[in-house]
């Protein structure tokens, strides 16, 4: 049925959908609302959970942390501070291999204050363990809610289901929402391949001496590697109920391209628009949309990018003394190839900086007409401020 | 009080506790008096290690290794689990030292108190975090030496009162207990078992290789603790009835001092000084219990 749907509620109708069984949250702007829905779900009954009120985001994890480890299935929402308050324990989740889900809200950290969308706070945690989802729209967002609780619990990892602040966190727009009945064909019930059991006592999360603790390591980074298939299995079913399939990256027009513009997140919603004029334009241009960040999509990638001669990646994040975090990563996945594009790195839209058709524009003219990057990062739009008068 | 425990131990042989590890102690009453349908949170501390590591485990229940300050969030979670699949009757109980419970675990166990979660915590006490190798808490004693509190910067300050933190919270059970009184730690542990909500126990262990006591005096010098009243047993109810639960004759407390190389740079004014912090803190207790000083 369609519903006309913020971004963070249809967050929530998936956690309800998915018969999600403890929900442990701390409020932060820009991911209340989806807190305040799943809060709403809970006192109406029409989801069964206990939504465990926490003190701190920290709380908010742990406390998952035991629920999953009880076999139960989990969620919580987060952003920006709340995330880094949370960085110890996103790596116990992994390490304990809890398929716990989140939404992560993409939100600037402080200082300066600033609730606005900036990807640095999810891309800060990529060598947490996590895989990392990222989402363009309201449909995409439900979707890959549902298809985190699927994945997660196939290779026993934790989600992370990330959207823009306010650009998708609080934008309306129509959002198919599937029945129940067909989600819990698509959804069963949780089976944990181990849980805390009176019936059959272990210890979980112990010491572990440098004779198990890399082997541990490596189980985790093969489960990141079985992902890419286990995604591609998911999708196959997911659409054959649903109608829909996204990919770990979606390509526009990358056939014949010989500058593409690589996205994530909203700014890719722009970029579809922007692609259009050019293409109308005569320009051979394609667009990248990279969803799936961990594990990184390094042959999907290779596969639409090989043949372009420039590459433009337009980071919302950056990682300091060095580059923005996409650029970084695509630029690491193509340079094992004999033959490979031009990466230009831009920086553009962090603190939730509108990125408009007209800074695309300046990203694909600067891309076109230079042949290799003045610098490892190009920033698009800066202006001159004048702390002392306070102009800007 | 005649001692009511199953012959049965959910602790094995083969744990790598000290000698005379005052915090092993502990776990092997609690667990004879908690039984079987017990699930353990156990956020870092001397226990993560003394439960031994990967694959092998000296506890016979169910036990999940935490974050050092996840100790109250953590038992939030798995009760949570616990109550969706319908399981009412397996207790959760939270094991952490005094650093996870005085110091970084305070927020956790605070926010899970005043939600009332439904499990029961207990705080092995031994006064510091012997762990990493004695550095001072928020428990350690006026006056100890420890490695961050080393020679004439010995510490200054009074152990934080944590049950009275817990009973400011309303908690339906907090006690505090000893390894020296075991009828009476055992009969603690099985009435918080029965009662629902949030229950705290706050056990005096004490640890001769952080103390510089000798081992076989550990069990002796936590009785002292107790009979000296540096260490009063007691119960608050639903943070407003309390009990005192064994009256001292009030021995001094410079034979409990002699004892421990962590105060043997205690002058004998010092010793006064803490004869006196003690009797006031025993006198304040007493009327807490409606028992008026003399």
């Amino acid at each position: 049925m369609k519903k006309v749907l913020e971004g963070s509620q249809a967050v929530a109708e998936a956690v309800r959908l998915g018969r999600v069984e403890v929900i442990s949250a701390y409020p932060i702007t820009p991911q209340t609302h989806i807190v305040e829905r799943l809060s709403d779900f809970c006192a109406d009954g029409s989801l069964k959970a206990r939504f465990l009120r926490v003190e701190s985001e920290h709380s908010a994890l742990a406390a998952l942390i035991g629920a999953a480890s009880t076999g139960a299935r989990t969620f919580t929402a987060t952003s920006s501070q709340g995330l880094a308050l949370m960085h110890e324990l996103l790596h116990w989740a992994s390490g304990a291999r809890l398929p716990i889900v989140m939404a992560e809200v993409n939100r600037a950290l402080a200082p300066g204050w600033n609730i606005w969308t900036d990807q640095t706070d999810s891309l800060a945690q990529r060598d947490t363990g996590w895989m990392q989802l990222y989402c363009e729209t309201g449909q995409e967002v439900l979707d890959t809610t549902l298809q985190a609780y699927w994945l997660a619990e196939s290779v026993n990892l934790p989600v992370m289901v990330i959207l823009d602040a306010f650009f998708l966190s609080h934008t309306y727009e129509p959002v198919d929402v599937p029945d129940q009945e067909a989600v819990d064909r698509f959804l069963p019930p949780f089976k944990p391949r181990f849980q805390l059991d009176i019936q059959n006592p272990c210890a979980l999360g112990q010491m572990a001496p440098p004779a198990v603790y890399m082997e541990m390591r490596h189980s985790l980074q093969q489960a990141m590697e079985e992902t890419p298939q286990r995604l591609a299995e998911m999708e196959t079913i997911f659409e054959k109920s649903f109608g829909r399939r996204y990919g770990p990256v979606e390509a526009v027009a990358c056939e014949d391209a010989e500058i593409i513009l690589v996205t994530s997140g909203t700014v890719t919603s722009t970029g579809r628009q922007f692609l259009q004029d050019l293409r109308r334009q005569g320009e051979k241009a394609g667009l990248l949309k990279v969803k799936m960040f961990r594990p990184f999509p390094y042959e999907s990638i290779r596969r639409y990018l090989k043949s372009a001669k420039k590459v433009a990646v337009i980071d919302r994040n950056f990682s300091f003394g060095a580059s923005g975090i996409f650029a970084q990563e695509i630029q690491a996945a193509l340079c094992s190839l004999p033959v490979h594009p031009i990466v230009f790195g831009y920086i553009a839209g962090l603190g939730g900086r509108d990125v408009t058709l007209s800074t695309l524009e300046e990203i694909y003219r600067k891309t076109r007409d230079q042949d290799l990057p003045s610098q490892e990062s190009l920033w698009v739009g800066l202006h001159e401020v004048d702390h002392a008068n306070g102009s800007f | 009080m005649p001692m009511d425990l199953s012959d049965r131990d959910y602790m094995s042989s083969g744990h790598v506790g000290c000698p005379g590890c005052g915090a092993a102690i502990a776990m092997k009453f609690v667990l004879k008096a908690l039984g079987e349908k017990t699930i353990m949170v156990l956020p870092a501390c001397c226990w993560s290690i003394i439960a031994g590591p990967y694959p092998q485990s000296a506890l016979r229940i169910p036990l999940i290794h935490s974050a050092f300050e996840t100790g109250g969030a953590v038992a939030s979670g798995v009760r949570a689990a616990l109550d969706m699949k319908g399981d009412t009757e397996t207790t959760v109980l939270t094991w952490a030292g005094d650093g996870g419970t005085f110091d970084i675990g305070f927020q956790a166990l605070s926010g899970a108190v005043e939600r009332n979660e439904d499990f029961i915590y207990c705080c092995y006490d031994n006064e510091a975090y012997m762990n990493t190798g004695v550095q001072r808490s928020s428990s350690t004693p006026y006056g100890a030496w420890t490695t961050t509190t080393p020679g004439a910067d010995w510490k200054k300050m009074r152990k934080k009162n944590i049950v009275e933190a817990l009973v400011a919270h309303r908690i339906p059970y907090a006690a505090t207990a000893s390894i020296a009184f075991p009828e009476d730690l055992v009969y603690k542990v099985k009435k918080a078992k029965w009662i629902k909500g949030s229950r705290f126990l706050h056990i005096f262990s004490s640890c001769p290789t952080g103390w510089g006591l000798a081992s076989e005096l550990s069990v002796k010098i936590a009785r002292m603790a107790v009979q000296t009243n540096i260490f009063p047993i007691y119960e608050v109810e639903d943070g407003l009835r309390y009990t005192i639960n064994f009256m001292s004759k009030g021995y001094l407390v410079k034979e409990y001092f002699k004892l421990q190389g962590r105060f043997k740079h205690l002058t004998e004014k010092d010793l006064d000084q803490i004869q006196e912090i003690v009797n006031d803190d025993w006198d304040l207790l007493l009327r807490k219990a409606g028992l008026f000083p003399a």
